[in-house]
C-alpha cells in the first residue's frame, strides 16, 4: 500500500520496480479500492471522455456563463490559432490553451465537468492531455493511464498541503492542477519517475503564492484565464524537466512551502471574494450589476 | 482519499460546494419524500447561499436535487424549467440563519399525498454536506452513508433493543457511526445510526415496532 506522503517515495518506488508511476498507482489504487484494475482504467477512461467532450462544449463561441459575465474565450483563442496557423505560440501550445480555457468555459455554463482536483482549475489537465490526444495522436490508453500519474501527485499535494482555494488560494487549485498536468506530460514523452517529479516541481514553483480572488465569488473572473496559463505552466515545466533542467528544490519541499504560504495567506485571498481582483472598482461593479447593491 | 477523489469526480459546473454540495442537500429532501411527488417547496437561503444564489446556479442545483437529479446530470441546467413542467411551486427566500455556515439552505416541501418535511443542511466545500435538521430535529450528519433516525422517549434498555434489533433484522451490516442526544433527561431522544450498508426496506417499519420508539426515518446516502 502506496502511503502518497511522500514524492520522494513515490519515485524511490517506480525507479526500483522499473514501472511508470502510472502503473505502480494503477496496481495500488485497484488493491486499495478492492476493484481490478480493469475497471479502475475503466473508470479513469469514462473521465477522459469526460474531458474530452467538456473541451469540445466550451469551444462554442455562443456558450455563456449563468451569470452572463463570460462565454466564448476559449473559442476566440482556438479561432486564433487556425486563422494565424498557430499564431504566435504555435499551434500545439495555442490549442492547449484554447481548450484549457473551454472547459473552464463549460464549467461557469453549468456543463458537466471533471473536478481535476477542482472545478475552479478543471480546464488545465484537459487542456495539456486531450491535446495531446487530438492533435499530437498519443494512443488513448497511455494519456488515460498518464491521469493515475497526476492523481498520484495530487493526492500528495491534498496529503500534504491542500487543493482548496478556501484553504491554500489559487495556487492549491490551478498550481496542483498545473503540476499533475506537467508530470502527466512528461511520462507521455517518455520521462523518468524523476523527470515527472521535477516537472511537478516546477510547476509549482511557478505559481507559489497565487491568490484566489474570483469576482463576485464566481468561478469566472480570472479562473477562465488562469486555466490558460496553468496550461502553459504545465507544458513549460514539462518541457523544462525533459530537457533535464534541475529543480534544485525537491518536489516535497516545494509542497511543503506552498503549504506554508497557503497558510500565511490573508484570508481576503482565500476564494472569499474579499481582496485581489474581487475587490478592484471593476469587480465591485460587475458583481454589483449581478447580485444587486 | 483515492484517486477519484482528485481526477474527479465528474459534475456540473461551477463550483463543488455552490453547485455539486447543493444537488446533493436537494437530495436529502427527495428520500425524505420516498417517491411521492412535490406540490410545494420553499428554500431559505442563509449567508452566501442568500446572496449569490443565481450566479452560481445554486437554484437551479437545489432543485435538480429536489426532483432527484444527481450532481453529474446535465440536466440540472433546465432544472427550474423542468420543475415548472411538473407543477411543482418553488421559491427561494434569502434569509438569515442564525449561527449556521455561510452555505446553508433550509428546505421545505409538501407532496402530492400530504407529506411534508423540512431539511437543514450546509455545503460545506468539496460537494461534501453536513445535515443540521430534519423536521425539527437537531443532528449532524454527512448523508453519505445510509442513516437512521431514530426518535425514542428516553427510557433504560431503548438503544440496546434498537442495536440488538438491527443486528438480528440485517446480521451482516454495520454500524460505522451512533450519535445520541436528548431534549431532557425522560424525553424525547434522537439516535443516529449511521450503516455501512443501505439496509432491507422493512428495518425502519420494523423498528417502529420496538416499544417506546416513537418514529423512524431513514436517510439513503447522496
Amino acid at each position: 500500500m502506496i502511503r502518497y506522503d511522500s514524492v520522494q517515495d513515490l519515485v524511490e518506488l517506480a525507479e526500483a520496480r522499473q514501472l511508470k508511476i502510472s502503473a505502480l498507482v494503477l496496481a495500488d489504487q485497484a488493491k486499495q479500492m478492492g476493484l481490478s484494475e480493469e475497471a479502475l482504467y475503466n473508470q479513469m477512461e469514462d473521465s477522459f471522455d469526460t474531458m474530452i467532450a467538456s473541451t469540445r462544449s466550451g469551444l462554442n463561441p455562443d456558450l455563456r456563463s449563468t451569470s452572463g459575465l463570460t462565454g466564448g474565450e476559449g473559442a476566440k483563442v482556438m479561432a486564433y490559432a487556425d486563422r494565424k496557423e498557430g499564431g504566435l505560440a504555435g499551434e500545439f501550445f495555442t490549442r492547449a490553451i484554447a481548450r484549457g480555457m473551454a472547459t473552464a468555459n463549460c464549467n461557469a455554463a453549468m456543463g458537466k465537468i471533471v473536478a481535476s482536483p477542482t472545478a475552479g482549475s478543471c480546464g488545465i489537465i484537459p487542456g495539456a492531455l486531450v491535446s495531446l490526444y487530438e492533435d499530437k495522436k498519443f494512443p488513448k490508453r497511455d494519456v488515460v493511464m498518464s491521469l493515475f500519474t497526476a492523481g498520484a501527485f495530487g493526492m500528495i499535494i491534498a496529503n500534504k498541503a491542500s487543493i482548496s482555494g478556501a484553504e491554500g488560494g489559487c495556487q492549491a487549485e490551478c498550481g496542483s492542477a498545473s503540476g499533475m498536468a506537467a508530470a502527466a506530460l512528461v511520462e507521455l514523452q517518455g520521462g523518468s519517475p524523476k523527470a515527472c517529479a521535477d516537472a511537478l516541481g516546477m510547476a509549482l514553483i511557478n505559481q507559489m503564492g497565487l491568490i484566489c480572488d474570483p469576482v463576485a465569488g464566481l468561478v469566472e473572473i480570472p479562473c477562465i484565464k488562469r486555466n490558460a496559463a496553468g496550461v502553459s505552466i504545465a507544458i513549460c515545466s514539462a518541457t523544462m524537466a525533459l530537457a533535464g533542467v534541475e529543480l534544485h528544490i525537491p518536489a516535497d519541499e516545494c509542497i511543503q512551502v506552498m503549504k506554508s504560504v497557503g497558510d500565511h495567506m490573508n484570508p481576503d485571498f482565500k476564494e472569499t471574494a474579499k481582496g485581489g481582483l474581487a475587490t478592484t472598482p471593476t469587480g465591485l461593479r460587475l458583481k454589483e450589476k449581478i447580485f444587486g447593491a | 482519499m483515492n484517486i477519484f477523489n482528485i481526477i474527479g469526480p465528474e459534475m456540473i459546473g461551477p463550483s463543488s460546494s455552490h453547485t455539486a454540495g447543493a444537488v446533493r442537500l436537494g437530495n436529502v429532501a427527495y428520500e425524505m419524500m420516498l417517491g411521492a411527488k412535490p406540490l410545494r417547496v420553499k428554500i431559505e437561503l442563509s449567508g452566501s447561499f442568500g446572496t449569490t444564489y443565481k450566479g452560481h446556479g445554486t437554484d437551479r442545483a437545489l432543485i435538480a436535487g429536489i426532483l432527484g437529479f444527481k450532481s453529474d446530470d446535465e440536466a440540472i441546467r433546465n432544472s427550474l424549467k423542468i420543475a415548472e413542467e411538473m407543477g411543482l411551486n418553488y421559491s427561494f427566500v434569502p434569509t438569515q440563519i442564525p449561527d449556521a455556515h455561510p452555505n446553508t439552505a433550509r428546505i421545505s416541501f409538501e407532496c402530492e399525498n400530504g407529506l411534508k418535511g423540512r431539511v437543514m443542511g450546509a455545503s460545506v466545500g468539496g460537494g461534501n454536506i453536513r445535515i443540521h435538521e430534519i423536521n425539527g430535529l437537531k443532528l449532524d450528519i454527512a448523508a453519505d452513508s445510509p442513516t437512521l433516525l431514530i426518535i425514542h422517549s428516553d427510557t433504560p434498555g431503548v438503544i440496546a433493543d434498537v442495536t440488538n434489533h438491527i443486528s438480528d433484522f440485517d446480521p451482516d451490516n454495520n454500524i460505522c457511526n451512533f450519535t445520541l442526544s436528548r431534549d431532557q433527561r425522560g424525553g424525547t431522544a434522537l439516535m443516529t445510526i449511521a450503516l455501512d450498508n443501505i439496509p432491507k426496506e422493512e428495518l425502519g417499519t420494523s423498528l417502529e415496532n420496538i416499544e417506546n420508539v416513537q418514529s423512524v426515518i431513514l436517510i439513503k446516502p447522496v
